[in-house]
């Protein structure tokens, strides 16, 4: 990587692509269009060394290169043009903004003199996409668009990562400069890393250290911050059991005998109920959601709460903590190690183990009950997790297939976990996937998605046959908005609003988009089916039909308290 | 329990911060009662006073997301016993009512003055806390009031740590 490289005599849109080339960009996902297309010509010039993937829909774009950034690590780069180009950023940009993944947009702008005059396609981005950026800027001037490009960078992927977005009149983008680089490691308004106090880890420690029955509850910070293998020692060297949240999975190996499942909403019953019976909840790189507090008032009351997080604005922001950590996991995990006693817990971590068998039973026994001999979601889950070892990359959509993904998918890599979660955004999976697996060519990606929310991003199957990408697509079928058709049963008696929904023979979709494919309705051929499935060395869409009104329990009903968790 | 808070925000010189910031209070549904901008005694650090009425359950939250906005370098929170504020007001009455013993009497009694003497009008101005502008408001009323205006509350604090020493801080960190 470049950090500063010669004075070179260019124009501004080069100076885009030599500052995506000194930040080490490889891959762009894009669409071009009027007030982008200076870069996309200055683009032609370096194909080389930067691929760019060309989306059907800017919405696509930004959650394929969330789908890179979350398996990768890497920051994705997104380049769409002004006015609707911009404004179809805006879904992404939130749902990167709520799950902190690092995403560097680069939108074209009218020219700066025609600002504000309601131009061809001119849009207020800075105003639009203010609150949904952890950083944006307007650039209007070629000599600062290389130090506006390090410095978006440099805040995308440090901290807590997040979205930016640099919006770049086309008279800068075609304006002359002498381009150099000089690559940003620090804004002074700006703590990307708190120093570590001592003391609070000190405090956790001592607490810790005199538990009975404690309990760890992982996020997705553990990976934002490479932190698992500290993770791993800390929690072997403690015994203390770890549960995850939902875009935790992952961060911890679900084969390790510590792990005990998801908490939260659709988590797992164990976690859930012992979060109200623990005496120690150490968290870590999460932000207590509602979706897995439950009812804040009733949540880990008896309970002393560490909470280790490198947002300021996190800690106490719904529950208030009794130790705080503001620092980077990675450093106060491996401190908190060399503080902490070895220790096991084996009895308290056998009543979530014992408890999981049982909670498996039930779930078992009544879809068997209400589903007899049917193709039914968790099923298909199950099998795929068994197949591909917990080892693929999985990338699920919004609502039922999602959180039974969640709960049967046995996660044991890092980064193997992507999906929305805060802003559950329908639609995201199918691109999100396509950018997994370009950051991940050797790995089984597989998008698994509901037939709702294949419909709002299908056209990206036109990205997918264009650039050759090998990404598996599962379609659970059920013919129903399954989430909220659940909720209308459980809540509305069963007045089914518009949530039964007619598809396409997604097959035969498939197969023009020159992407192979094949329906499955009965139980007995499911088996068979995945290994082809898996086997295909391209693009493979496996259809499933499956029970159309199973629904995803356990359930931590709107409003109850954790410990109120509803088996059916 | 809602209090009054004296919300201080130190910033960088970039455009947009004004909005930046206020979208924080607007998603929590939290209306500003006043705000004034202004550069600070640290060449290209602007400072934003901003006073509301809310918790201070509410206004930590809200104070850790502003800190959290890149361009902030600093927010600080007080309460009205911690901080020296002041507003300005002016109003605006018809020139005849000068011949009024009553107006005279009224400016003298509330340390006002006149800033200037039109045929038609003049502009008094009072300097002062938000009750006392409202005060003389009330006895100015019975002339009839032409026209009035009011600032924001601009504040300083009494703790005696400068910027310049917060500032080195962060540049140090």
């Amino acid at each position: 990587m470049e950090t500063t490289v010669l004075t070179v005599k260019t124009t501004g849109s080069d100076a885009v692509i030599r500052s995506l080339k000194a930040e080490g960009v490889t891959t762009i996902f894009g669409y071009p269009g009027g007030a982008i297309m200076p870069i996309y010509d200055a683009l032609f010039h370096h194909l080389e060394e930067v691929n760019h993937i060309l989306v059907r829909h800017e919405q696509g774009a930004i959650h394929a290169a969330q789908g890179y950034a979350r398996s990768s690590g890497k920051t994705g780069v997104v380049f769409s043009t002004s006015g609707p180009g911009a404004t179809n950023l805006i879904t992404g940009l939130a749902d990167a903004l709520i799950d902190s993944t690092p995403v560097v947009c680069i939108t074209g702008q009218v020219a700066s003199h025609l600002l504000g005059t309601d131009a061809f396609q001119e849009s207020d981005v800075m105003g639009i996409t203010m609150p949904v950026t952890k950083w944006n800027c307007q650039v209007t001037k070629a000599k600062d668009i290389a130090p506006t490009l390090t410095k978006a960078f440099y805040i995308a992927s440090s901290g807590r990562p997040g979205p930016v977005l640099v919006d770049i009149t086309k008279d800068a983008q075609f304006e002359a400069i002498d381009f150099h680089y000089e690559k940003c490691n620090s804004v002074r308004s700006y703590q990307s890393k708190p120093k570590l106090k001592l003391e609070q880890v000190q405090e956790a420690a001592s607490l810790l250290n005199v538990a009975k029955k404690p309990l760890m509850l992982v996020g997705q910070g553990v990976m934002l911050s490479s932190a698992e293998n500290e993770l791993l020692t800390f929690a072997e060297k403690t015994g203390i059991p770890v549960a995850s949240t939902l875009l935790g999975l992952g961060a911890f190996p679900a084969n390790n005998p510590l792990f005990v499942g998801m908490v939260g909403m659709h988590g797992n019953f164990a976690p859930n109920v012992k979060t109200n019976e623990c005496d120690v909840l150490l968290a870590i790189g999460m932000r207590f959601d509602d979706r897995v507090t439950g009812d804040v008032t009733r949540y880990a009351r008896q309970a002393k709460v560490i909470h280790i997080d490198i947002d300021a604005a996190e800690i106490n922001k719904i529950i208030k903590v009794d130790a705080p950590i503001l620092a980077d996991a990675k450093e106060a995990l491996s401190v908190l190690t060399n503080l902490t006693e070895n220790r096991t817990h084996s009895k308290w971590l056998n009543e979530f183990h014992q408890a999981k068998k049982e909670e498996l039973q039930v779930l078992s026994t009544n879809r068997k009950k209400y589903f007899p001999d049917e193709l039914r979601m968790d099923l298909v889950i199950d099998l795929l997790s068994q197949k591909t070892n917990g080892n693929a990359v999985v990338v699920t959509d919004v609502g039922q297939h999602q959180m039974m993904t969640a709960q049967f998918y046995q996660y044991n890599q890092t980064k193997s976990n992507v999906t929305s979660g805060g802003l559950g955004t329908m639609g995201f999976a199918l691109p999100a996937a396509v950018g997994a697996k370009i950051a991940n060519p050797e790995k089984q990606v597989v998008a698994i998605i509901g037939d709702g929310g294949f419909q709002m991003t299908l056209q990206e199957l036109g990205t997918m046959m264009q650039n050759n990408i090998g990404v598996k697509i599962i379609i659970l079928n059920n013919g129903y908005l399954g989430m909220v058709r659940q909720w209308q049963q459980l809540f509305f008696e069963k007045r089914y609003s518009f949530t039964d929904i007619q598809s396409p023979d997604f097959v035969a979709l498939a197969a023009s988009y020159n992407i192979k494919g094949q329906k499955v309705e009965r139980l007995e051929d499911l088996n068979k089916a995945l290994d082809k499935f898996l086997n295909t060395e391209n693009a493979y869409l496996l259809e499933v039909k499956v029970s159309r009104e199973d629904n995803v329990f356990p359930m931590v009903p709107t409003g109850a308290s954790v410990a109120e968790i509803r088996m059916q | 329990m809602d209090k009054t808070f004296t919300v201080s925000i130190f910033t960088e010189n970039t455009i947009g911060m004004l909005n930046r910031i206020t979208i924080i209070f607007t998603r929590r549904h939290l209306n500003i009662d006043s705000i004034t901008a202004s550069e600070t005694e640290v060449k290209n650090v602007h400072r934003y006073t901003i006073v509301l009425r809310t918790s201070r359950e509410q206004i930590d939250k809200v104070i850790g997301q502003i800190e959290k906005l890149i361009d902030v370098l600093k927010a600080f929170v007080h309460e009205d016993d911690e901080v020296v504020h002041q507003e300005i007001a002016l109003y605006k009455i018809k020139t005849t009512h000068l011949k009024s013993n009553n107006v005279e009497q009224i400016i003298r009694e509330n340390s006002a003055k006149i800033l200037t003497v039109e045929p038609d009008f003049i502009i008094i101005e009072k300097t002062g806390h938000k009750a006392e502008t409202k005060a003389l408001f009330e006895k100015l009323k019975p002339f009839g009031i032409l026209e009035f205006a009011r600032s924001g509350r601009v504040a300083v604090t009494k703790p005696m740590k400068e910027l310049s020493t917060y500032l080195k801080e962060l540049e140090l960190n």
